[in-house]
Formats: structure tokens, C-alpha cells, sequence
């Protein structure tokens, strides 16, 4: 199986970071911290929203929206920074081009720890939510490969735009692009606070509709749209992976 | 020479006049203000998307998007005013925090561990105190213009109501340097980077999002209450929101800017101290 390879590569990650895991696993509070400032703090201030027709608790509704922003925030930063450090810095991808494995495996692999990285900014979540007793339906069990999803889409985004990188600063265009999705993706209020026209264009972003996904399975009312909107998310991601695997190759003269 | 020549009379040791005197410690000050100032002049586009559209971004998501369904449910405990009008002295102060913090930490570590730019400094006739002081000029004058783009906007979208807001640039300006100057003075002195992430992670994170920033202080547990009025960004945003509205009364803005103001002072103390260890040869 192409990629298969590649798992060596994740597990070359995972002996890496075990001495800094910490660090790694100290990224899963800042979502918490949003939760509980703009779910409980300004939730307070909001009360009710109305979604799907009725009104539901404002940190409820947030909830979510920032379950998806740590899975697209986890998955970011590792492929992202990390991925040109290793590539122009580390020359660690120069290195496991000796090895049997080819630049599609350096892809997929590193797209695929991106992955494990927002999952595990993503389960802590989804737990506290549990516990705070923001889960409405048993769907929400389907939030967790839904969080994953909206992994795999950012991290393969991520690591195919990277390759364009040219020095550090350029990764000032990362946050432009992502606080931007952060904030006003439809994380913090519901799409109809918009004039139209932004509505339409918030619409294609793969945030939003990671967004309405996790909602829709969190709140309990799924229904056979999300499966067009998790295909949107898909077919993000492939493109993602095989332009990167491309310019991979590109890089380092395969 | 003679002995005469030597004003105190020693026969063995020579004059010292011969020698140019030291340049005064704001002229070396000035100079390595002048060395960040150039790197300045080459990478400022980069930095102009997180210093000014990113606040810009959070006025617009949580003042305008939230704002309007906070607006929706009554203003009352806003204090009556409209949640933009509330919100926006708070991400002025929040961006001159983060201003301070960022600007004062990787930047300084740099200079020790990537770009060595202290370390080449210190080979200049500069003292560490000199390097220090330099350095937080640029960091004032970073903070500055940041703070300056935003009270602008705020102005321009008429979230200010009363003339106080001429105090509001010193104000943050104040604020970011009582950030600025004790964490310059704690960057220094590190051997590996993460505990700064820790820093941005547990310290400036929740500071933003729990005092008193983008919903008032009441609305907290009554347990966290006094944590967050112990807070430094409580104090610069509770000080920046009273000259926005008008609210301002002598008492309270002396207690902020006394609370800021010794915090500056002891960061610099510290930081004389700290970049002599470090720096001093």
C-alpha cells in the first residue's frame, strides 16, 4: 500500500517528541480556555442562540465550534513550523530519502502525525465537554473522526502550502489565514450575524463546514448534507496530499 | 611628563586625559536602538499582518459578530453600552500585552542563542545595561506604533466616547512595557526555548481571556474574582476602558497606573541585574 512506508516516519516522531511531550500535550488547554471564557463568560452575557430552529444554550452552541479549532489547530502547527524545520533546517526528509522510503511516504506521514497531533488536542476536548455535559446525542460519537477529518484536511493543506515556503516570515501568512478561520468561520456565532454575500464566501471555507459537521453530530441533528460536506473535506485533503508528495519529490530531487 | 600634569599628585601614574571620554549611557542606549531599528527597516512587512490585522480581526469577530448577539440579549451588565464600544479598549490593551511579550521574549533569547546579536554587541565598547535599554526602546517604539494603528481604527469606527482617549496610547504603551521590561529581563537569563511557549500558553492566554477583557469581571466565579483585579491586564484594561468611556476617575487611574508603573520599574531593576550576569565580560 502506497504510504504504508510512512508509518516508520510517524513512529521516528513519536520517539522524537516523547521527551518533550509535555510541550506537545500542554496545547490541548488553550481550546479549554476558550470554552471556558466564551462558553461560561461570555456565554452569559449571550444566552440563547437559535440553531436548527430552536434556541440552545450559547456554550453549547460555541462548544463545537472550538472542537473544531482545536483539531484544525493541532494539526496546523505541526504541519506547518515543524514540517520546514525538518525540511530546510533538520534535513531530516534529505535522510529518509536513503532509506526505502520515497517522498509520497514522507507526505502521507507526515500529514498523518499532523493527524495524531489534532486528535490529541481533540479527545482532551471532547471529553470536557462530556463532562460539562455539552454532548446532546450519542452522534457525538462520530464527532471524533469528524475532528480527525478537519485534522487531515488542515494538516494536508498545511504541508502542501508549506513547500511553497520561502523563509520564516512567510509563516506570517499562516496566521493570516488562520485566525482569520478561527475567528470567523462560524466558530463563535451562527452564519445569519453576516450580510450574504460574506455568508456565501465563510460557506467554502473547510473550516465552516468542519464546523457545521461537529455541530450538527454534537447537538444531534445529522442529517445526509454532512456527508457532502465531509466529502468537501476529503477531497481537500487528497489534493493536499498529492501536491505535496509532489513538491516533496520536487524539493529533493528525487 | 611632570608630576605637575597629574591632578592627584601621584609621581608614578600617568594623566588619563589623553583618553576620549565614554559616550553617556542614553548616546550607547540610543545605539543599540539604532542596530534593531535597521534589522527593523528590512523585515517590517512581515510583521505588520500579526501587529495590525490581527487585533484588527478580534475587534471585528468579537466586537462586531459576538457584539451583535450579546447586543440581542441586553447591555446591562456592559454598563449600557454597546459591545463593541465595551470590547475595544480591552483588544487595545490585550495587543500591547501581546506586543510586549513577544517582542521581549524570542527577540531577546534570539539575541543570545540564534542571531547572537547581544553577543555581538558585546563586543562593542556597549555595556549589558545599554543592550537592555536599547532593546526596550525598540520594544516602546514597536508598542507604540501598534497601539497608535489601533486607536485610530477604534476612533475611525467611532467606538470612543470621550476626549480622555488621548491618554489611551500612554496608557497601552505603559501596559506593554510593564509586560516588556520583566519579561526581556527573564528571557535572557534562559537556556532552551519551551518554557517561553509555557509562558504564552498558561500566562497570556488566559490572561486575555479572563480579565475583565471581552466580558466583565462580575460575570467570573466570586472565587476567581480577586485573581483577575490582581491581574496586570486587568489593571491596563480597566484603566484603557475608563479613559474609552469616559469613566475615568483620579483614584482608580492612579491605582492602575501606580500597579503598571512599579511593575515596569522592578522588570527594569531585574533586567540591569539579569543581562549583566548574562552578558557582562
Amino acid at each position: 500500500m502506497p504510504g504504508a512506508r510512512g508509518l516508520r516516519l510517524i513512529e521516528r516522531h513519536a520517539r522524537f517528541y516523547r521527551r518533550m511531550w509535555l510541550v506537545v500535550a500542554s496545547g490541548a488547554a488553550e481550546p479549554l480556555f476558550y470554552l471556558a471564557s466564551v462558553g461560561i463568560g461570555i456565554g452569559a452575557l449571550i444566552g440563547t442562540v437559535a440553531w436548527d430552529g430552536h434556541q440552545v444554550p450559547y456554550r453549547e452552541f460555541v462548544a463545537p465550534g472550538l472542537l473544531a479549532v482545536s483539531a484544525l489547530n493541532g494539526a496546523l502547527n505541526d504541519s506547518t513550523f515543524n514540517v520546514y524545520g525538518r525540511l530546510k533546517f533538520e534535513k531530516l526528509y534529505d535522510s529518509v530519502l536513503a532509506t526505502p522510503l520515497g517522498a509520497r511516504d514522507v507526505a502521507a506521514s507526515e500529514i498523518g502525525w499532523a493527524v495524531l497531533r489534532g486528535l490529541l488536542y481533540s479527545v482532551p476536548f471532547l471529553v470536557v465537554m462530556a463532562a460539562l455535559g455539552l454532548i446532546a446525542s450519542p452522534w457525538a460519537l462520530l464527532a471524533l473522526p469528524g475532528a480527525a477529518l478537519v485534522s487531515f484536511a488542515t494538516a494536508a493543506a498545511g504541508v502542501a502550502l508549506t513547500t511553497y515556503m520561502k523563509s520564516w516570515q512567510d509563516f506570517e501568512y499562516v496566521m493570516l489565514v488562520s485566525v482569520p478561520l478561527f475567528l470567523f468561520s462560524g466558530t463563535f456565532y451562527p452564519l445569519s450575524v453576516y450580510p450574504h454575500v460574506i455568508g456565501v464566501i465563510v460557506e467554502w471555507t473547510p473550516l465552516y463546514q468542519g464546523v457545521v459537521i461537529l455541530r450538527d453530530l454534537v447537538l444531534g441533528a445529522p442529517s445526509w448534507d454532512l456527508l457532502w460536506r465531509a466529502a468537501y473535506l476529503v477531497v481537500v485533503g487528497l489534493i493536499g496530499l498529492g501536491v505535496a508528495g509532489r513538491r516533496i519529490a520536487k524539493l529533493l530531487l528525487v | 611628563m611632570t608630576p605637575a600634569q597629574n591632578p592627584r599628585g601621584d609621581r608614578n601614574r600617568p594623566a588619563r586625559t589623553a583618553l576620549a571620554p565614554l559616550p553617556g549611557r542614553w548616546d550607547l542606549s540610543v545605539r543599540a536602538f539604532r542596530c534593531w531599528l535597521v534589522m527593523y527597516r528590512r523585515t517590517w512587512r512581515s510583521s505588520i499582518w500579526s501587529s495590525v490585522f490581527g487585533p484588527l480581526f478580534y475587534l471585528g469577530a468579537m466586537g462586531y459578530g459576538l457584539g451583535s448577539l450579546v447586543d440581542r440579549h441586553g447591555t446591562a451588565p456592559l454598563g449600557g453600552v454597546p459591545y463593541p464600544v465595551f470590547v475595544a479598549p480591552a483588544v487595545l490593551a490585550v495587543q500591547a500585552m501581546n506586543s510586549g511579550l513577544s517582542n521581549a521574549m524570542f527577540p531577546v533569547f534570539g539575541g543570545i542563542h540564534w542571531n547572537k546579536i547581544y553577543i555581538a554587541a558585546r563586543a562593542t565598547m556597549l555595556r549589558p545595561a545599554d543592550i537592555y535599554r536599547g532593546h526596550l526602546l525598540f520594544i516602546t517604539m514597536r508598542i507604540t506604533m501598534n497601539s497608535a494603528c489601533f486607536v485610530v481604527v477604534m476612533a475611525a469606527f467611532g467606538l470612543i466616547r470621550s476626549w480622555w482617549a488621548v491618554l489611551l496610547l500612554p496608557a497601552s504603551v505603559l501596559l506593554g512595557v510593564a509586560f516588556a521590561a520583566p519579561s526581556a529581563a527573564w528571557a535572557v537569563t534562559l537556556r532552551v526555548q519551551t518554557p517561553m511557549s509555557y509562558v504564552f500558553r498558561f500566562g497570556s492566554v488566559p490572561l486575555m481571556l479572563f480579565s475583565g477583557t471581552f466580558f466583565p469581571v462580575s460575570q467570573l466565579p466570586g472565587w476567581l474574582r480577586p485573581i483577575a483585579y490582581a491581574t496586570p491586564l486587568w489593571h491596563g484594561a480597566a484603566l484603557c476602558r475608563s479613559l474609552s468611556l469616559g469613566t475615568v476617575t483620579a483614584g482608580s487611574a492612579a491605582i492602575h497606573i501606580g500597579y503598571l508603573a512599579a511593575m515596569a520599574a522592578v522588570g527594569l531593576w531585574l533586567g540591569n541585574r539579569s543581562y549583566y550576569r548574562k552578558l557582562y565580560v
